[in-house]
């Protein structure tokens, strides 16, 4: 029982992380029918700009100022608290690298997206394959191709729960991190005016730009959106794990497409459902079964989900027309 | 002179000057590495001839060819360790028993990857679009998490001790087969019907073109020729790894057929040998080659999508299904038939021209 509690503590922890990635690809999908394929590669090129960023004003950065690893950033936020006092500069270094990521899916959708957005979707879906040939052999370039190994943003500590389970402090802050990160998208989606242009677009483009909408912005700000949590996703596994390297990605990547596709492709809630239900049933596979059929579990669902309800779990079916 | 007289004229004559290049390149009168380049871009040849008959011209994006390659390839090399070599030696040993056993080895692994083919085909070819693109994407991931962990074939650590077979006479003999198998069904009856699935399914089905059962044959041919472009691949370096079936090589034969241009034969070709020699050409820049090569993709899209040498009507195609969705999607009758151009989420045109005003 309490090794079933851990497994399952471990799978949301993981599930987190696939619902952040999986809300970039559902709303590109939403709102250009594109299946963005770079975006597992954006959430890569977040965890190693989290990597520049936590050496750059994390531990090394403070020694150069002369204070200890907290940090002259985090002790001047947080005085004396409770909290671990570092985490104030992982918060820091999560969302310099959103920011960072943002303007890089900006730059992407505007260099390579924009221009083949009048061919067909093919020619883009094409496009965006290249886009992640790009950023992953780039990558390998500009990073390195051996791993790298992120350095520790505050204190793990085991967190006894009662016999047997056991969860990290890592993990409860990547969930936390992940649940405000997805209300705050949700407040976003839901709540503002853009949000509202962003609904109207992926509900018909043509129709939002007669009302006036300004249809390249909102794309261009879903992109940054959905690079932003696809960047925190990856300063969060790089919490979690710390090993990155340049084709760490592609996996994840596709695997969070399934869970959008799993939730039901274009609805956000159900990109967080499905990202949940693929981090437990593939940690429950490794914990029960074999952990080499890890990577087909998500393919296997992918496939059932498409064969009996390609509309996914949240999603509506539209009828198609002639 | 009858047609089959003259089609027995000719293939006798592709044998004849297979075996005379055959003949030039075994007595090594040229750079092996010359040669070994050229037999690789015969196998990219049959590779990337067998996807576009899925891809260019029935119009299916499937994106997981390198997983048919890989059940092609393992399952012929299973055959050729255990059975194959016996075989040969049965035959005496010689020529003629190399002969027997690499054709009975070649058609088990395009049998079975034809048969792997109508597995995955006859479910997922009931999806579009890019739903289909993504799922035979997972079903060639999954095919390479097997056979990572199918140990009679050497599991992750690859599968050696295949016989070395490196025949210029027999990787050609393929592809020449590939392209004239292709070239056949495209200009047949099967290959009508099979391009007006891709310029438009619903109309197709409309004329009585049983568009699943079109599909899943093309689907299941498609296979197979990659089973035996993969026979060749297990067969050439004597040596099989699941790493080097996983998707890249899927892209790579992808990006093949979209150079060459969707839906275009001496296309395909073209682009198989451009893409095989290109990165020996680069070796100097080896780690920004594949720097390159995106770069090059991304901007072949952008300013010829239909590749170099494509028609546009595989695009046109995906085009047309766009703009249905975009209706459907959309609301109803309101948006629909009477100003297509506005309804269309991607317009031939750039929008904002002459419908709006």
């Amino acid at each position: 029982m309490s090794t079933f509690l851990q497994q399952l503590i471990n799978g949301i922890s993981l599930g987190a992380i696939y619902s952040l990635i999986a809300l970039g690809y559902t709303m590109v999908y939403g709102v250009l029918k594109l299946i963005n394929f770079a975006h597992g590669d954006v959430y890569m090129v977040g965890a190693f700009m989290g990597f520049y960023l936590a050496n750059g004003i994390g531990a090394r950065g403070a020694q150069a100022l002369g204070m200890g690893a907290d940090g002259v950033v985090a002790r001047g936020l947080l005085g004396g608290g409770t909290l671990e006092p570092s985490l104030i500069t992982a918060l820091v270094v999560m969302l310099l690298a959103m920011a960072i990521c943002a303007a890089i899916g900006v730059i992407i959708e505007r260099l390579a997206y924009r221009p083949v957005r009048k061919y067909s979707r093919l020619t883009a879906l094409i496009t965006a394959i290249g886009v992640s040939l790009l950023l992953e052999n780039g990558g390998q370039v500009v990073f390195g191709a051996e791993p790298k190994f992120f350095p520790e943003l505050f204190t793990k500590r085991n967190i006894q729960l009662f016999e047997g389970a056991s969860i990290n402090s890592a993990d409860v802050i990547v969930l936390a991190i992940a649940i405000v990160l997805m209300i705050a998208l949700q407040l976003i989606v839901y709540r503002t005016k853009t949000g509202r242009a962003m609904r109207a677009v992926s509900f018909n483009l043509q129709s939002a730009k007669l009302m006036g909408i300004n249809t390249d912005r909102i794309i261009a700000f879903t992109f940054a959106l959905g690079s932003a949590l696809a960047a925190a996703a990856g300063v969060l596994v790089a919490i979690r794990i710390p090993r990155i390297d340049p084709l760490m990605g592609i996996l994840v990547g596709l695997k969070a497409f399934v869970a959008a596709v799993l939730g039901g492709i274009g609805n956000i809630p159900g990109a967080m459902l499905g990202g949940l239900l693929i981090g437990i049933t593939e940690t429950m596979v490794v914990g029960y079964l074999s952990p080499t059929y890890k990577d087909a579990v998500a393919f296997a669902i992918l496939i059932l989900i498409l064969l009996f309800r390609p509309s996914g779990l949240l999603g509506t079916v539209a009828q198609e027309k002639v | 002179m009858p047609r089959y007289l003259r089609n027995l004229i000719i293939a006798l004559l592709v044998i004849a000057v297979l075996l005379g290049l055959d003949f030039v390149f075994q007595g090594r009168m040229l750079n092996p590495y010359f040669v070994r380049i050229l037999m690789l871009s015969g196998i990219a040849i049959t590779l990337a001839v067998s996807l576009n008959l899925i891809n260019g011209f029935t119009g299916q994006f499937s994106i997981g060819h390198a997983g048919f390659m890989a059940v092609g390839a393992y399952s012929s090399a299973y055959f050729s360790v255990n059975y194959g070599v016996n075989l040969a030696n049965a035959l005496g040993g010689g020529k003629l028993g190399w002969v027997v056993a690499l054709t009975v080895a070649t058609l088990i692994g395009a049998a079975f990857a034809g048969l792997a083919g109508l597995a995955v085909g006859i479910p997922s070819l009931r999806l579009r679009g890019d739903y289909l693109a993504i799922v035979t994407l997972g079903f060639g991931q999954i095919i390479v998490v097997f056979l990572n962990n199918i140990e009679s074939v050497g599991g992750a650590r690859g599968y050696s001790g295949i016989p070395i077979v490196k025949s210029f006479f027999w990787i050609f003999l393929i592809a020449v087969l590939t392209i004239v198998i292709v070239y056949n069904i495209v200009n047949s009856a099967f290959g009508r019907a099979l391009i007006s699935i891709r310029d438009d399914e619903l109309a197709a089905e409309a004329m009585g073109v049983n568009t699943t059962r079109y599909k899943v044959m093309a689907f299941v041919i498609s296979s197979a020729l990659a089973g035996a472009g993969g026979v060749l691949l297990a067969h050439f370096d004597g040596y099989l790894n699941p790493k080097s079936f996983e998707f890249i090589k899927s892209f790579e034969i992808l990006i093949m057929i979209i150079l060459g241009g969707l839906g275009s034969i001496v296309g395909s070709v073209l682009g198989a040998i451009v893409l095989t020699v290109l990165p020996e050409a680069l070796r100097g820049f080896a780690e920004y080659r594949m720097v390159i090569y995106s770069l090059l993709l991304i901007i072949l899209m952008i300013t010829r999508p239909q590749g170099l040498l494509g028609s546009a009507a595989p695009l046109k195609a995906w085009r047309k299904r766009a703009k249905r969705m975009a209706e459907s999607a959309g609301g109803g009758p309101a948006a629909a038939p009477t100003n297509p151009s506005t309804a269309a989420t991607q317009p031939d045109r750039p929008v904002g021209g002459e419908n709006l005003q």
